[in-house]
């Protein structure tokens, strides 16, 4: 998977747990948690929706990568092979 | 109109489920109603066939009044005798409201959302797409808006977002909800800090043997260690009524959910006491999610026995919250921090929560208060058995 492919991917996922927030406008640096609200079930939803969609296993340790959009898109590249 | 909450004046019929002569058993759900809680599904209290409608769609009635008449499973059809087969009605059961608020008298139905008739799946529709159905054309039996006149609209629509969620309204319900709490209930506060090495070390452990959909978060260990400690200290779960306080049997923790934007509710997990931390989680996930998407059901926001409100990560270290009447206490679960705390003679640096508790002085005092939140940090050192 390559960057684009990763952010379209994260962006649609998270789309979908917060619908009210448009992924695009956030900053790539922020806390996803603080700019979009984002609680800790929301998180366990975010890594069991793309655990199902990739198959790629985030342990729990690993949640604290996924808390920026710019470190998520790093995480999946990586945890899919490149 | 059942009572959904003490906040709840009047509520509007969205749509009926059931219709004359079906069949109903208790637990069914047989209507959709809007309340400053967005729209909630009806469920019915017992057995029987609906008789007759006597609620139309887009009517908004003062809380109490009879949605239909139901017939017992082994009644005949009689004659309509209104009055005293109206008691029979799924809003005879409501859990203790006392000192009812003054109600409003319910607005004149709005003719166009009176006629309009929308199946349940084009209401769903409508409502992710927030697509108003009573704006539509209706091509189904009758002129009913079917689901091919809402996929009809297009994906220009607005974003998904809960359905008939009235921010502020709610913010209005929420408002005064809690200014009779503080005028009506003698409040008193405690706070006691957990350390949670055990319990955080025991979830860790716990999840890294699971897929993703199997974890657990630490706020149904939470859940469970107060439904645990209020079957063992009294007073702090169950009603205030008129004739005073009615401890309840049942555990029903109200769960606060936060909804995105502003406002929150607090729907009941049932039997919390007996559920395992697994059946928690499943149902704290459901319930989050059916909140986002607007389709609480009415005996989850009628009964909650008592509330556990959780900051979660995002928040600060502790809160003292308002009981939500006619409940009588309210737990605060602060964010789990690292503490400088003492381990045998040492500092070490621990997981610690401020777990909070806002009492009813009618009930209970500090003194038994303060026993349930030892019980509470007793039992989350011991995360394996409960």
């Amino acid at each position: 998977m390559n960057p684009d492919e990763a952010r379209q991917l994260f962006f649609e996922e998270l789309g979908n747990i917060a619908p009210e927030w448009d992924p695009a406008a956030i900053d790539p640096q922020d806390d996803i948690r603080e700019a979009m609200d984002i609680d800790s079930m929301d998180v366990l939803n975010l890594v069991i929706a793309l655990h199902k969609r990739i198959g790629i296993d985030i342990p729990e340790v690993d949640y604290g990568k996924l808390i920026t959009i710019e470190s998520a898109v790093a995480y999946l590249v990586a945890k899919s092979g490149g | 109109m059942p009572s959904l909450g003490s906040d709840m004046e009047a509520g509007t019929l969205v749509e009926w489920l059931k219709a004359p002569g079906d069949a109903v058993k208790r637990g069914d759900i047989v209507a959709v109603v809007e309340t400053q809680k967005g729209a909630i599904e009806i469920e019915i209290f017992q057995d029987g066939v609906i008789a007759e409608q006597l609620v139309e769609v887009g009517q908004t009635v003062p809380v109490g009044t009879p949605l239909a008449r139901l017939r017992g499973a082994g009644e005949v059809e009689a004659p309509a005798e209104k009055a005293p087969a109206a008691e029979k009605a799924p809003a005879a059961e409501p859990p203790p409201t006392p000192l009812p608020l003054p109600v409003a008298p319910p607005p004149p139905p709005r003719p166009a959302e009176a006629a309009a008739r929308v199946s349940p799946a084009a209401r769903r529709l409508a409502a992710e797409r927030g697509i108003d159905p009573a704006s539509l054309a209706g091509s189904g039996p009758g002129g009913a808006v079917v689901l091919a006149d809402v996929e009809a609209v297009g994906k220009t629509a607005a974003k998904p977002k809960p359905r008939g969620l009235d921010l502020d309204a709610m913010r209005k319900a929420i408002a005064a909800a809690m200014s009779r709490s503080k005028r009506e209930i003698p409040h008193y506060y405690l706070s006691h800090e957990v350390e949670l090495g055990a319990a955080t070390a025991w979830l860790a452990a716990t999840n890294a043997a699971r897929a993703p959909a199997d974890r657990l978060l630490i706020g149904a260990l939470f859940l469970k260690a107060v439904a645990l400690a209020l079957t063992r200290h009294k007073g702090f779960n169950g009603f205030y009524g008129a004739g005073g306080f009615t401890p309840s049997d049942a555990v029903h923790i109200g769960a606060a959910v936060a909804i995105r934007g502003g406002g929150l509710v607090a729907p009941a997990i049932h039997d919390t006491d007996k559920l395992s931390l697994d059946a928690i989680m499943a149902k704290m996930r459901d319930l989050v999610a059916r909140v986002r998407a607007g389709t609480l059901r009415s005996s989850e926001l009628a009964d909650p026995t008592v509330t556990v409100s959780s900051l979660g990560e995002r928040g600060i270290a502790g809160m003292f919250s308002i009981i939500y009447p006619p409940q009588v206490a309210i737990f605060g679960i602060g964010k789990v921090v690292e503490r400088v705390w003492p381990v045998d003679g040492e500092i070490a640096l621990r997981p610690v929560v401020t777990v909070t508790l806002a009492g009813d002085h009618r009930v209970s005092d500090g003194h038994r208060g303060a026993l349930v939140l030892n019980e509470i940090d007793r039992l989350l050192q011991e995360p394996e058995t409960l």
